[in-house]
């Protein structure tokens, strides 16, 4: 297919076989070096998109980033599809796939572009408007009328719905200077950095470097052709090794202290290179930053200026020097500055129609105009587009006096492209993201970098210094001075002085039917921010979220000013006085899938294993999150639910001895002359007295009295102490450790030391446990009289230095041995032998939480939720009765944690003993629920094998002396009757510890 | 992400290795037995939200584990100071980093 | 069984694509403790040791196969390549005997790993926000820090050689990272 617009090679058009590629299922040729929009320009497609609201005919406005119309989806296969892509920055390969958005059936005909029709439906503040009046009805009106209209007609593109298959990096770098924009003030930055040694980085968000250089043809710099002294300077900066450059690189996110993030679109370059890595987020901390990032031109505001073919000028002027194509045949220019001359004689001189300049100023001077009048273009001075025609492509324009509504006085033009120029925007957005302060700068009409963040600069045409010279100039300078450099001079020529004027409001035609947008993206036209003001918006951060202007991905890079501008106009302000909306990072788009960078999958968290989890895995152990670590919940035999495989751990460990892996227990080792006074203000228990060699159980609280964690205690030695914290607060607790030992009790000779992970921990339960572990264990003596119930023994496991616990979580008679990590599961797997020909069985979380159950032990975390006193729990008898102080003690006093009627723990037996509760459920008073006052509510519940029957643990409102009571749990339209017990189901009297 | 400069470290280093911890000097009464329930609950739960200079705890948990205080502007998120912990409250007008 | 029998075995280093650029390789079995206490404590320790205690925060000395790195103000890391905790222990717990002071054996708690190549720092700033450049991070500078959601000690041991030790239960984390890591800096 030929491209009837393509009317020179060169620029950034490689030589070289075509590329094919399909729009909306049509085939297309296109030249490598093409973007998507300089592509379907080639072939005359303007009309790539509708608009978001209205669904109106929308085209390819800009060349770069700025783009708020031409947004695509392009499809790569297999979970690539990629919604919201501004087809100018995407880089054209062969077989590439795109599709145009927000347009239903086709981008021709569309049926959602009866809501221009119906515009009132989309006046501004709808959705607020939508939730006024009587509130039920508002909702109402919303979930049936309005909802599913909106959803079927707005959004920007389709989320893709398979899993993402590529591959992103993330990386945190650092340099001494951070350049943004590789125009001529972004290279005369780097040059003259890099020149004096400077550790730089050089982004630019497009595949070439040079900026607006890439589409100068005229102007000279140091006398030889802009184009010439481009390529020297990046040969320049190519062979400086203390400059990094990265292209196709976006910096999106200036934040304080200079971290910026970078997204490099590394597929886009070479997927094959990368092995298959898409993009690269990079978080950059620079010492300094220089911001080159250029200006956008600004749209004129009238009716119809959002038909395709309307386009910025110098996105015309760009599309032609860099991609050799045509905007149209007979292109007519609108303007306030003198930049579009330029445009219109570039296009000419191309052999490209122009139609004429309408200047919106009654008398245009200066080189440029006087250059295109010579050129024959005619110039309409004093003149504005009053409407436009077309249906899905500019026509014709009506052209008449600035001031004048009357249709009488038009003159129509008929242009196949209107080019637009309202001036230039600085693109001040990271400066003022990095907490920059903005100054109105009224001879351009436009927001300028004034107070800077420390380190940060701006040059050139996002400083408000525009031109050529200016660009190189400040650039240089701003180089130079974060490197310690000196400057230099560039002479430029060829490049003539542009002036413009903002304050010009061309009144609307009588005429004129369409709307006049100011924000493309967002479907804002002037008279949604008029009403808004109408409708008492005062601050532009109200009206631009009554009209939503300047949101979404588009972030007003075209609409912002000419929106405050209107807005000042009806407030009747000066624009400085109307002030700003906050600039917001991103600055274009960015994927998740960059944010995320390689923490998806498996490497999203850590996934903490214990040295015995490939014996459970091999097993065939089901597996339960707790906190970051995988636990084997249970351990099910073939045919096995999960129910029958934990009623069997149970029984064989109460009936012979049981195996548990307790590897994930956290623990703290504390060592130091006041090792025991400290541990005496951590845990309410005392310790002073506890002998070396023996255990306590232990309660940590917070200062505000309430129970945080518990543990065991172990002491090995008068001044080392094992301690045992509960597997999600070993952090947690060494934290709060650590915050007292340091800032409150710093003159503790006491050091604390994780050894969560230095342990394998092998509970071994049961009435066989003894028997089981004897014949691996050297240097103890395990009888009952040598090595009592909390009594701890250091000596060698299967030849191993270990630390072997009497301690039971089960009411069993039980011991925990701890061995060094990597000999863990050898010990394991030497105990599980031994436990063999004594029916051992390998028990699981679950069957861990059951049985504490029936023994009535606490779960801190299930059992309690911050707001749970050790006397709550019944365990007074924890609280050391003689310390005058622990962390937490003088809480335990206050009026309403000793007042009557506090929740206390308590056991619960429904009247059906096969009902299990829902743990959470609440227990009432009142039989049928109604009226009844809340109690509390069931911690733990479980179906007991020791008791064959259900049990659970609840915390109850006097609940200890309620015991014997029948109260209710209303559950699913029923309530459940349960009588209140004391919390220890098996073995009150712990008869079984004792053997 | 900041970066915030370790007293004891006496480097600039990324946020992401701190926690922070509260507001500064909230001493612990030396016998809280002897404290009123008043003051007790002054020390629990009441804490100053200012805008502007606030003395805070940080501690460097994934540095050198050390806790130390900082004069931190809440409007503008920059560390005027940074301190050992234990040290007193630095005259805000001679603090410059 | 002795002790010795049972020599060590490190997690196996999952699937890291080695290469001129960059190498990932188990240090194996190695002795650790963490002492902690006052400077004089870590002197008598180095004395033990054979290295010299480092003085400076986030410093290293190491001799042979033995280093100690000072990770705080009162915390310093000793680790022999090689040697088995006991012995060692014994030695330590001489030297420091009448000095207030900790001492941890942590020698199965955490494994190390030398990151080695052009690449080394790059693949580490992957999850470390530090500066790793020569001026910020020279060689013999240590310290605690975090790679993601990993906390890790990094040791620059000479300018391309990268020492890491990582909990265990964090290992394949760490290492998974730095594998991906490798494949996102294929082109740099």
């Amino acid at each position: 297919m030929s491209e009837p617009f393509r009317i020179a090679t060169g620029g950034d058009v490689k030589a070289g076989a075509p590329l094919t590629f399909m729009f909306d299922g049509v085939s297309y040729a296109g030249r490598a070096g093409d973007t998507l929009a300089s592509a379907l320009l080639a072939h005359g497609v303007h009309l790539v998109g509708r608009s978001y609201k209205y669904h109106r005919p929308r085209g390819v406005l800009s060349a770069g980033a700025e783009e708020p119309n031409a947004l695509v989806g392009v499809d790569g296969g297999a979970g690539r599809f990629t919604p919201n892509l501004r087809a100018t920055q995407v880089e054209l390969h062969d077989g590439l796939v795109a599709t145009s958005q927000n347009r239903w059936p086709s981008l021709a005909f569309d049926l959602g572009a009866v809501n221009s029709l119906g515009a009132r439906f989309f006046s501004a503040g709808f959705y607020y408007k939508t939730f006024m009046g009587p509130r039920a009805a508002g909702l109402r009106a919303w979930k049936n009328v309005f909802e599913p209209i909106v959803r079927q007609a707005a959004g920007l593109g389709a989320a893709p719905t398979a899993p993402d298959p590529d591959r992103y990096a993330q990386f945190y770098t650092h340099c001494d200077a951070l350049i943004v924009g590789a125009g001529a003030a972004g290279l005369a930055a780097a040059l003259a950095a890099g020149r004096a040694g400077a550790d730089v980085i050089l982004c630019d968000e497009q595949a070439r470097f040079g900026g607006s250089l890439l589409q100068e043809r005229t102007a000279t710099i140091d006398d030889a052709p802009a184009s010439a002294w481009l390529e020297a300077a990046l040969a320049a900066l190519a062979a400086m090794p203390n400059v990094r450059m990265v292209a196709r690189t976006q910096a999106f996110g200036h934040h304080a202290q200079n971290l910026v993030g970078l997204c490099e679109r590394v597929g886009d370059r070479d997927s094959a290179a990368s092995e298959g890595v898409r993009e690269r987020l990079w978080q950059v901390r620079a010492r300094d930053v220089v911001l080159a990032t250029g200006a956008i031109e600004r749209p004129l505001v009238f009716p119809g200026n959002d038909r395709p073919g309307v386009m910025l000028a110098e996105a015309a002027r760009a599309y032609l020097a860099r991609w050799g194509v045509a905007v149209g045949r007979r292109v007519l220019v609108a303007t306030t500055h003198d930049s579009a001359y330029r445009v219109a004689l570039d296009l000419r001189a191309a052999g490209v129609g122009v139609a004429g300049v309408v200047d919106l100023r009654d008398a245009p001077t200066g080189e440029l105009v006087e250059a295109a009048r010579g050129a024959g273009i005619r110039v309409l001075a004093g003149r504005a587009i009053k409407s436009t025609s077309g249906r899905l492509r500019i026509r014709e324009a009506r052209i008449g006096p600035v001031a004048s509504t009357e249709a009488a006085q038009e003159e129509r033009i008929a242009c196949d492209a209107l080019l637009m120029c309202g001036g230039w925007t600085p693109s001040v957005h990271l400066h003022a993201q990095s907490r920059g302060k903005l100054v109105w700068a009224p001879a351009i009409g436009a927001f300028v970098p004034g107070q800077a963040a420390a380190h940060v600069r701006s040059a050139g045409a996002c400083n408000g210094a525009f031109g050529l010279a200016a660009a190189l100039r400040e650039g240089d300078a701003a180089g130079a001075a974060v490197a310690g450099g000196s400057a230099r001079a560039y002479a430029t020529a060829h490049d003539p002085p542009q002036t413009g004027a903002r304050d010009i409001a061309p009144a609307r035609s009588a005429a004129a039917k369409d709307k006049a947008f100011l924000d493309f993206q967002n479907d804002v036209a002037v008279e949604d921010v008029e009403l808004a003001v109408r409708e008492g918006m005062r601050s532009i951060e109200h009206v631009k979220r009554y009209t939503t202007t300047g949101m979404a991905t588009d972030q007003g890079k075209t609409s912002n000013l000419n929106a405050l501008e209107v807005a000042a106009r009806a407030l009747g302000k000066a624009v400085p006085e109307v002030g700003l909306t906050t600039y917001r990072s991103p600055y274009t788009p960015v994927t998740f899938g960059a944010l995320a960078g390689a923490s998806r999958g498996d490497l999203f968290d850590p996934v903490r294993r214990t040295p015995i989890d490939p014996w459970a895995q091999a097993q065939g152990a089901a597996f339960e999150d707790v906190g970051l670590w995988k636990r084997a919940h249970y351990f099910p035999r073939a045919g096995e639910s999960m129910a029958q495989a934990v009623a069997r751990e149970c029984r064989q460990t109460r009936a012979s001895v049981g195996l548990f892996d307790a590897s994930t227990l956290g623990k703290i080792e504390v060592v130091g002359p006041d090792a025991a006074a400290f541990l005496e203000k951590m845990y309410t228990n005392p310790f002073a007295g506890l002998a070396p060699g023996r255990c306590r159980y232990a309660l940590m609280l917070n200062e505000a009295g309430f129970v945080i964690d518990d543990g065991v205690v172990a002491r090995l030695a008068p001044d080392r102490f094992h301690v045992t914290t509960t597997t999600g607060g070993a952090a947690r607790v060494l934290h709060h450790m650590e915050d007292y030992l340091q800032t409150e009790f710093p003159q503790m000779k006491v050091w604390l030391t994780s050894t969560s992970e230095q342990w394998a921990v092998i509970a071994v339960q049961g009435p066989r446990a003894r028997d089981v572990i004897t014949p691996l264990v050297e240097e103890i003596d395990l009888s009952r009289e040598a090595t009592p119930h909390m009594s701890v023994r250091e000596g060698r496991v299967c030849g191993f230095a270990a630390r072997v616990m009497r301690v039971s979580f089960t009411g069993e008679l039980g011991f925990e041995i701890n061995v060094p990590s990597e000999h863990g599961r050898a010990v394991w797997e030497a105990v599980w032998a031994e436990g063999a020909s004594r029916e051992a069985v390998a028990y699981g979380t679950e069957a861990m939480h059951v049985m504490r159950a029936e023994k009535g032990y606490v779960i801190v975390g299930q059992d309690t939720d911050g707001t749970v006193t050790p006397d709550d729990l019944g365990l007074g008898w924890a609280i050391g009765k003689n310390k005058r102080d622990f962390v937490g003690k003088r809480s335990l006093a206050r009026p309403d944690i000793v007042a009557a009627g506090r929740k206390q723990f308590v056991g619960l037996l429904t009247e059906d003993p096969a009902f299990v509760a829902e743990e959470g459920a609440q227990i009432v008073d009142a039989r049928g629920g109604a009226g009844g006052a809340a109690l509390g509510h069931v911690t733990s519940a479980y179906f007991s094998p020791a008791l064959g029957r259900s049990i659970a643990l609840a915390l109850v409102a006097n609940g200890r002396n309620r015991i014997g009571e029948t109260l209710h749990i209303p559950i699913m339209g029923r309530t459940i009757a349960a009588r209140v017990v004391a919390p220890t189901f098996h073995d009150p009297q712990g008869a079984l510890l004792d053997v | 992400m900041l970066l915030i400069h370790c007293p004891y470290c006496d480097a600039a280093r990324p946020e992401l290795e701190f926690r922070y911890g509260g507001e500064a000097h909230v001493a612990r009464p030396a016998d809280p037995a002897t404290v009123s329930d008043e003051a007790w609950a002054q020390y629990l739960y009441f804490r100053a939200n200012p805008r502007g200079l606030h003395a805070e705890r940080w501690r460097h948990i994934h540095g050198c584990g050390r806790f130390f205080n900082a004069l931190r502007d809440t409007v503008s998120d920059r560390f005027v100071a940074v301190y050992e912990a234990g040290a007193p409250r630095p005259d805000a007008a001679e603090t410059k980093r | 069984m002795s002790e010795a029998r049972a020599a060590n075995p490190t997690p196996p280093t999952p699937a890291f694509p080695d290469d001129a650029e960059a190498s990932l390789q188990s240090v194996g079995a190695a002795a650790r403790f963490v002492l902690r206490g006052e400077t004089p404590a870590a002197r008598l320790a180095g004395e033990a040791l054979g290295v010299a205690a480092p003085g400076r925060i986030n410093r290293a000395e190491a001799a042979g196969l033995r280093a100690m790195l000072r990770l705080g103000p009162d915390e310093w890391l000793l680790v022999a390549d090689g040697e088995a905790p006991a012995g060692l222990a014994g030695s330590l717990a001489q030297a420091l005997d009448g000095t207030p002071h900790s001492l941890v054996d942590v020698s199965a708690r955490q494994v190390g790993f030398v990151l080695d190549g052009r690449l080394a720092a790059r693949l580490i700033s992957a999850g470390c926000p530090l500066d790793l450049r020569d001026g910020a991070f020279p060689v013999g500078a240590a310290t605690r820090t975090i790679f993601l959601k990993a906390e890790i000690v990094l040791w620059r041991r000479a300018a391309q050689t990268w020492r890491l030790e990582v909990w265990r239960s964090f290992a394949p984390y760490l290492i998974g990272h730095l594998a991906e890591a490798r494949r996102g800096a294929a082109d740099l």
